[in-house]
């Protein structure tokens, strides 16, 4: 387990000792990686904001129940406590026929009221979802449309779907951007063993002639490819930092000329660790694809 | 310990550098693998030390089947078989002691106990003192010794020399020399392949005569 230790530390330090080696061809390959990993991890963010933004102006839509003429007062009352136990539901409020009248009154249609004989309104529930989601909104709506003292129901959820639509576009964007550019930093991160191999072919073949396995060979490179990754990443979320910071000024006015107090959101550790993760993943990756390929071309036997 | 069995090894353009070539030799054995330049004395060393696979034929180093063993199994093999170089092979941007510690690390032994043997190694070559300075301020013979102390330093049963003193003026080729003998004489199974005959005659030991692949004397 020591003597593990020790070695792994050894790897390491031989990794750190090319890093020292060449010192402005590393920055400049921690560079690129850093502006791969700053595309699809910016448009994450500006997305993970315009939720935000989109959250903040978005009130919950409201569904309202018009009940069947022939329920009562109490009956209709009754049902809308009943409702507030639904799991999808956060409150009801119950609207008699004659709190409809004076509503329509209030809001200027009392005319139109007064020249009907009767009152032509039904009772009705106003009910606040406990749920934005599109598909969870439309099961509410049909659970509570199916109900017997139930007549209609009203939803409008169509700006919803368009806003998660959007979304989720963009989501699809950052995946596939993500995937692309994952990939591209895997393939710098091979590149730049691959050069590093080249230069280090003699004590390569001479470990390889005195008994090392290739497990011996490679680590100190996989070492090499995932710190460069994880230094990429760093360099990344900086740029996203950086370019967020710029932004702050510009995003306040434009909030402030909507009216609302709005601050671009960065990134917490809950999104730099798993991207830190992923780059040093990828940037392992990469360097066990070159060191594999390079050890198959060099073995003779 | 080694047995070689109607071995023939075939380059790929069609030169045969070993032609049918059987040869057997005991554990402890001091050898002279002797011959023309392009005898094939090289070829035989690279077979037996498991760097090059046999066109045809089967070569058993310590009751392994060397030309069947696999890719994996190599880097193991190769541990217990000391290698020496006509040109070196040190890697020049480390220390000398680096040089020799390199097999021990390979196999998994770090610090003190390492750099303890790496130390008695380089003692018994010579060059103890100079186990900080870099390889390339070394001169040929000590180069050669630092190379001697590297194959040895994980006290393998068979050492394998490919020209060990080519380049070396005849004072420095009888302190490698007696340097071999001492480890034979400890048990070491020596195969040193040279051109030097003054060299083996003082020295004695079984001499194995190659020419254009083939075995003149064993």
């Amino acid at each position: 387990m020591k003597a593990w230790l020790a070695h792994h530390l050894q790897s390491l330090r031989t990794a750190a000792a090319r890093f020292r080696a060449a010192p402005l061809a590393t920055l400049f390959t921690v560079l690129v990686i850093g502006i791969a990993v700053a595309l699809p991890a910016g448009l994450y963010a500006l997305l993970l904001n315009l939720d935000r933004a989109a959250g903040g102006a978005r009130p919950l839509p409201e569904l309202t129940l018009f009940l069947k003429t022939d329920v009562g007062a109490e009956q209709g009352a009754r049902f809308a406590a009943a409702l507030k136990n639904d799991a999808d539901v956060a409150d009801t409020r119950f609207i008699s026929r004659d709190d409809g009248i004076r509503k329509l009154e209030a809001m200027g249609l009392g005319d139109l009221a007064a020249g009907l004989p009767d009152n032509p309104l039904p009772h009705s529930i106003l009910v606040t979802p406990a749920t934005g989601e599109p598909e969870r909104l439309e099961a509410l709506r049909e659970r509570l449309a199916g109900d017997a003292v139930v007549e209609r129901v009203m939803l409008d959820a169509a700006w919803i779907k368009r806003l998660d639509a959007l979304l989720g576009l963009g989501r699809d964007l950052v995946f596939l951007l993500a995937v692309l550019l994952g990939l591209a930093l895997a393939a710098i991160t091979a590149n730049t063993i691959r050069l590093q191999i080249y230069a280090q072919r003699d004590e390569i073949e001479v470990a390889q002639l005195i008994g090392a396995t290739d497990r011996f060979i490679r680590r100190p490179f996989l070492y090499f490819g995932a710190i460069q990754g994880v230094s990429g990443g760093l360099a990344g979320w900086c740029i996203v930092m950086l370019a967020g910071w710029s932004l702050q000024a510009g995003v306040a006015a434009v909030a402030a000329a909507y009216g609302v107090d709005f601050r671009l959101a960065g990134f917490g550790l809950g999104e730099l660790l798993p991207l830190l993760a992923i780059s040093a993943a990828l940037g392992w990756l990469g360097a066990y694809f070159a060191v594999s390929r390079a050890l198959r071309e060099m073995e003779k036997f | 310990m080694i047995e070689l069995s109607d071995v023939t090894k075939r380059y790929p353009g069609g030169h045969e550098a070993l032609s049918e070539l059987s040869l057997k030799i005991a554990q402890g054995e001091l050898i002279f693998l002797t011959g023309h330049s392009g005898a094939g004395k090289s070829t035989l060393l690279k077979l037996i030390a498991a760097l090059e696979r046999p066109t045809s034929g089967t070569i058993v180093v310590t009751g392994q089947n060397v030309g069947r063993m696999k890719r994996a199994a190599l880097p193991y093999f190769r541990r217990n078989i000391g290698l020496i170089f006509q040109d070196h092979k040190l890697l020049y941007d480390r220390s000398v002691i680096d040089n020799v510690l390199l097999p021990l690390h390979i196999q998994g032994m770090i610090g003190a106990d390492a750099a303890k043997r790496a130390r008695a190694a380089l003692d018994k070559v010579g060059l103890l003192g100079k186990e900080r300075a870099r390889p390339i301020t070394l001169s040929g013979g000590e180069q050669q010794r630092l190379c001697i102390a590297r194959a040895v330093v994980s006290r393998p049963a068979l050492l394998l020399a490919d020209e060990p003193t080519a380049n070396l003026d005849s004072a420095y080729a009888r302190d490698i020399m007696d340097m071999f003998r001492a480890f034979n004489q400890v048990g070491v199974t020596l195969l040193i392949a040279t051109h030097d005959l003054d060299l083996i005659h003082q020295y004695g030991g079984r001499q194995v005569d190659l020419a254009h692949g083939r075995l003149v004397r064993a």
